[in-house]
């Protein structure tokens, strides 16, 4: 069905093609059927609209995005002269490519990409406490594994929800996967099922563990048949095996025999209380009403592989992570929040949705082909810069997103790190893996903000607020990167002799990826003058303010 | 601290103000220059919000079923105010004449994030909008009645409120650890001649990015970026030093993060704040409840609430002081099978008191065993309404969204006319 989707688009292309000049021409797609269709369904709300979409972006600004929002940094000067030499019609596709494909780019990719799912599946917060069940670094080599592999996205989603293993790299059996499990399982598993049915199916189920959702078609029932399928999963403390998890205990998930609160295991049933107080039955039953054998054996039912079996043959799946991934790119996803889906909180773009969905499960679940039809979209492509013709399309004042501009964002806290890492030149004496990801994890604390929650809530200070414009001006990480020390980043720039210009250059392309303006360059020259021949100060100023704009920190 | 040597702050502001003249007003570095007549004398209205994240079981703290099977092992003590408390909350009862409890509190969010959302704007989260919470409508409401105040006005002492929604990031809380601890205040390595040259040259840059029309998270970044520079270089920051209070003002409060936070949040109201949110959070009981609260929660809270109200009422300062004390919701009567109570909306208190507020009443009733309202029921807008007026704002008052929808401060809640002074 998709691939005649695909087909009736080309023609509808090559029409537009005729008459409009401006639409999304057919040397946009790169060929690729999936990038047509975007650019087809995102034009066409563009029209119901009446809305005229922004200029394509810059190329270096454009070079700058998709390296932040694919390898979490910005570009260094190298990489973005290097894009300026390919003059070819496919030089973004080859960049694209380049950046998921290329080993020189694996390591970046995979550390990108295990952030962010770390800060799903386990939160920021996740087993940085003393006595923390979760090891992050588990986690973290987990995902770090699965992504460096390229793991096909419903294998990664099956390996997280049937996990068993030790939690700890170096302890026999590890398995990081089982770490997004490992605090859930308190009060019979309600944050696992909570959990579960968000980040991978996404829906938002939390409210009926207790009654009838409000908003949406969830029922309490569906909640606790949803738990069912935990009620073979435990958490075990490892004794004698602390040493793996530094901060943290050695735990391990195991599948044990439910016997059912009644005791009898080829009928293992739960019971939940209804807000009256009436006890009600519930066996594992999956979203949609398909339930398995309520044997609690294991060696007759695993309850939690059976789950992962409904989970990634389920339309919500595909969804779900469709939405996810788009939402990356684009700041905002086809509904907001991106984890609250369904008929409650209808979708801007639902064929469209739905349509990437089937795709992406025709492409094995391929996580890469996905980011390659967005990145290469021409919406994905389009400038921040708002004009008449597309002001209305402003998602900040509650309008479902047309795609019509770039919207600005701020980087995390973790694509900064990254990014003064690799714009100073630091990584070329980085530390080992382990030991970067505990420095960037102590850095991270400053920022995390808990709520005092059963649930783990919790939010970031980097948000754009006063203590982040602190950190800016005056935290260790920017006194650091704009040090003039012997050796440093600043120091070697200033030996280049020159009138400073150059390296005053370097400065704007390293941080806001573009040349100086005149204005800017005279101002510049204001500032190496009054430093009288000292050009390493005068360039830390620039460097302290171009890291400190709006430019730098927000992705545009 | 933090201020330039050998440059007087009103010079520093004034080459500030002097840089930015030539370029847009949206960055307008030194928007404090007005501060200059630090009128003191002044100061008009605060409120310290206490947020019990978790969402507390109310029926055990401030309106007690002995006997009841809902009813818990808790006993019921007379108060300095014409209503009955926990025994658990001895100290706070000697101070009861200065708060009313509000027994009849009846809402719909039994989620955390939603329950916290709807208790701090009044509205019900809706994915199309975000909604400004109270510290952030109160801080826009009574900040220009302020000329003087130099730092944020609205502080938030272990995190955990509600943002500024449609109000813009300006409005945002400004978030501290409770030991009042401002992380990168003291400027790194840098004269105040240095920073001025480096906020001119950021300037530029900054400037030309907004005048690119690139949205409001451009102009929302450069209006932060003054505000840093106000409080980086104000004397006022020597509020949050709580830690230079003498030993046995900070033990009367407990020294523990939640009476810290409270003795910092009495010393922004000495600075002008008007509002100031302090977190106790742990309240989410859904096991092992009632040894939980006897023996950790409620004696923290009980010290450091009373110690509040008695600190602020010896100060002079309870009267234009408005204390607001709840959680997102409260908990179920029914007591659970692991000793524990779980979410629970329909039936619950939170507490008022302070400037503009009758104090030692308790407001409405609840059934015997707590499961139903009996008066009038009272909502998140209602207690917003509520607090605003008695801090002096118009309830007429209302916000223009950026799609410019009108939206009423309090959501048109109504006023709980026993409570108004």
């Amino acid at each position: 069905m998709a691939t005649f989707s695909r087909f009736g688009l080309a023609i509808c292309l090559t029409v537009s093609w005729v008459s409009f000049s401006s639409a999304a021409r057919p040397s946009d797609d790169y060929g690729i059927p999936q990038v047509a269709e975007i650019n087809e369904q995102i034009s066409v709300v563009w029209k119901d609209y009446g809305i005229s979409p922004a200029p394509e972006a810059q190329d270096f600004e454009w070079v700058r995005r998709v390296y932040l929002d694919i390898i979490g940094r910005v570009p260094s000067v190298a990489e973005l002269e290097e894009f300026q030499r390919d003059r070819g019609k496919d030089r973004k596709k080859n960049l694209v490519e380049k950046l998921l494909n290329d080993s020189a780019f694996t390591e970046e990719y995979a550390r990108n990409w295990t952030t962010i799912w770390t800060n799903v599946l386990i939160g920021r917060n996740g087993g940085l406490d003393n006595n923390s069940q979760v090891s992050r670094e588990g986690m973290q080599k987990y995902l770090r594994d699965s992504f460096a592999r390229n793991k096909p996205y419903d294998q990664l989603v099956r390996e997280v929800i049937t996990s068993e293993g030790a939690n700890a790299p170096g302890m026999p059996n590890f398995n990081g996967a089982v770490n997004f499990y490992m605090d859930k399982l308190a009060e019979d598993g309600v944050q696992a099922t909570a959990k579960t049915a968000q980040i991978f199916l996404g829906v938002q189920v939390q409210c009926t563990q207790c009654h009838n959702h409000p908003f949406n078609s969830w029922k309490q029932d569906k909640f606790w048949e949803l738990n069912a399928f935990f009620r073979q999963t435990r958490a075990q403390r490892d004794r004698g095996m602390e040493a793996n998890n530094a901060m943290g205990m050695a735990m391990s998930l195991k599948n044990v025999d439910f016997r059912g609160e009644s005791g009898n295991p080829s009928q293992a049933e739960i019971y939940y209380e209804l807000r009256n107080g009436l006890i009600e039955v519930a066996y594992p039953t999956f979203i949609d009403g398909t339930n398995v054998n309520p044997n609690g054996m294991v060696s007759q039912v695993n309850r939690r592989e059976e789950l992962s079996k409904f989970v990634t043959d389920s339309k919500e799946m595909q969804e779900a992570i469709v939405n996810r991934i788009w939402g990356h790119f684009f700041g905002n996803g086809f509904t907001k929040p991106i984890d609250d889906m369904g008929p409650h909180n209808r979708a801007s773009h639902p064929e469209l949705l739905t349509y990437l969905g089937e795709e992406f499960r025709g492409a094995s679940f391929n996580i890469k082909e996905l980011i390659k039809w967005i990145t290469l979209s021409q919406a994905y492509g389009l400038s921040s810069k708002i004009t008449k013709g597309n002001e209305v399309d402003d998602p900040t004042i509650g309008e479902s997103p047309k795609f019509s501009h770039f919207y600005l964002r701020q980087m995390d806290a973790e694509q900064l790190y990254e990014s003064l890492i690799v714009a100073t030149q630091a990584h070329k004496t980085r530390a080992d893996y382990a030991e970067q990801e505990r420095m960037k994890s102590m850095w991270m604390q400053q920022f995390t903000i808990a709520f005092g929650t059963d649930e783990g809530d919790e939010a970031t200070t980097f948000n754009g607020t006063i203590p982040q414009a602190l950190m800016m001006f005056n935290g260790d990480l920017i006194k650091e990167a704009t040090s003039v020390k012997p050796g440093s980043f600043i120091a070697t720039l200033a030996a280049n002799g020159d009138d400073g210009k150059e390296a005053i250059r370097h400065l704007y392309m390293a941080t806001v990826a573009r040349r100086p303006t005149k204005n800017e360059m005279q101002a510049a020259g204001i500032l190496v003058a009054s430093h009288k021949g000292n050009t390493a100060a005068a360039l830390q100023d620039v460097f302290w303010a171009l890291l400190n704009s709006n430019e730098f920190i927000l992705n545009h | 601290m933090s201020i330039p040597t050998g440059m007087s702050r009103r010079h520093f502001m004034k080459h500030m103000a002097g840089a930015s003249a030539m370029v847009a007003p949206a960055m307008m570095m030194g928007n404090a220059i007005r501060a200059n007549a630090a009128d003191l004398t002044s100061r008009g209205k605060s409120c310290i919000m206490l947020w019990m994240g978790g969402g507390p079981s109310t029926m055990d703290i401030w309106d007690l079923k002995p006997g009841a099977n809902t009813g818990g092992p808790f006993r019921p003590i007379s108060t300095s105010g014409d209503l009955q408390i926990c025994e658990h909350m001895p100290k706070t009862a000697k101070i009861m004449k200065n708060l009313s409890v509000v027994r009849s509190m009846s809402t719909r969010e039994a989620d955390h994030g939603r329950g916290r959302y709807y208790m701090h704007t009044g509205y019900v989260p809706n994915p199309n909008i975000e909604h400004p919470g109270y510290g952030s409508v109160v801080a826009h409401e009574l900040f220009d009645q302020r000329p003087y105040l130099e730092i944020p006005p609205f502080v938030s002492v272990g995190g955990g409120s509600v943002g500024p929604g449609f109000l813009g990031m300006s409005w945002a809380p400004f978030t501290v650890s409770s030991n009042g601890q401002v992380r990168n205040l003291k400027m790194a390595g840098m004269s105040e001649g240095t920073l001025g040259k480096r906020l001119e040259m950021l300037k530029l840059v900054e400037n030309g990015f907004i005048n690119q029309r690139r949205g409001p998270a451009a102009e929302d970044h450069a209006k932060i970026l003054n505000k840093t520079v106000n409080l980086m270089t104000s004397e006022q920051m020597k509020a949050f030093r709580v830690t230079e209070e003498p030993e046995a003002m900070k033990e009367m409060y407990g020294t523990n993060g939640f009476g810290q936070g409270c003795l910092l949040a009495r010393r922004l109201v000495e600075a002008g704040v008007p509002f100031i949110e302090v977190d106790l959070g742990g309240w989410d009981n859904h096991a092992n409840i009632f040894n939980t609260l006897s023996d950790n929660k409620l004696p923290v809270m009980d010290q450091a609430m009373s110690a509040l109200v008695t600190d602020l009422e010896q100060r002079g300062l309870l009267q234009d002081t408005t204390i607001v004390w709840m959680g997102e919701f409260s908990r179920t009567p029914r007591i659970n099978g692991n000793t524990g109570r779980d979410h629970w909306a329909r039936s619950w208190s939170t507490v008022v008191g302070g400037g503009g507020i009758n104090g030692g009443i308790a407001v409405g009733e609840t059934s015997a065993d707590g499961t139903r309202v009996e008066t009038e029921p009272y909502s998140a807008e209602d207690m917003m309404a509520t607090v605003c007026r008695a801090m002096g704002m118009s309830l007429e008052t209302t916000f223009t969204s950026k799609n410019g929808r009108p939206m009423k401060i309090a959501n048109g809640g109504k006023v709980i006319k026993e409570l108004i002074a």
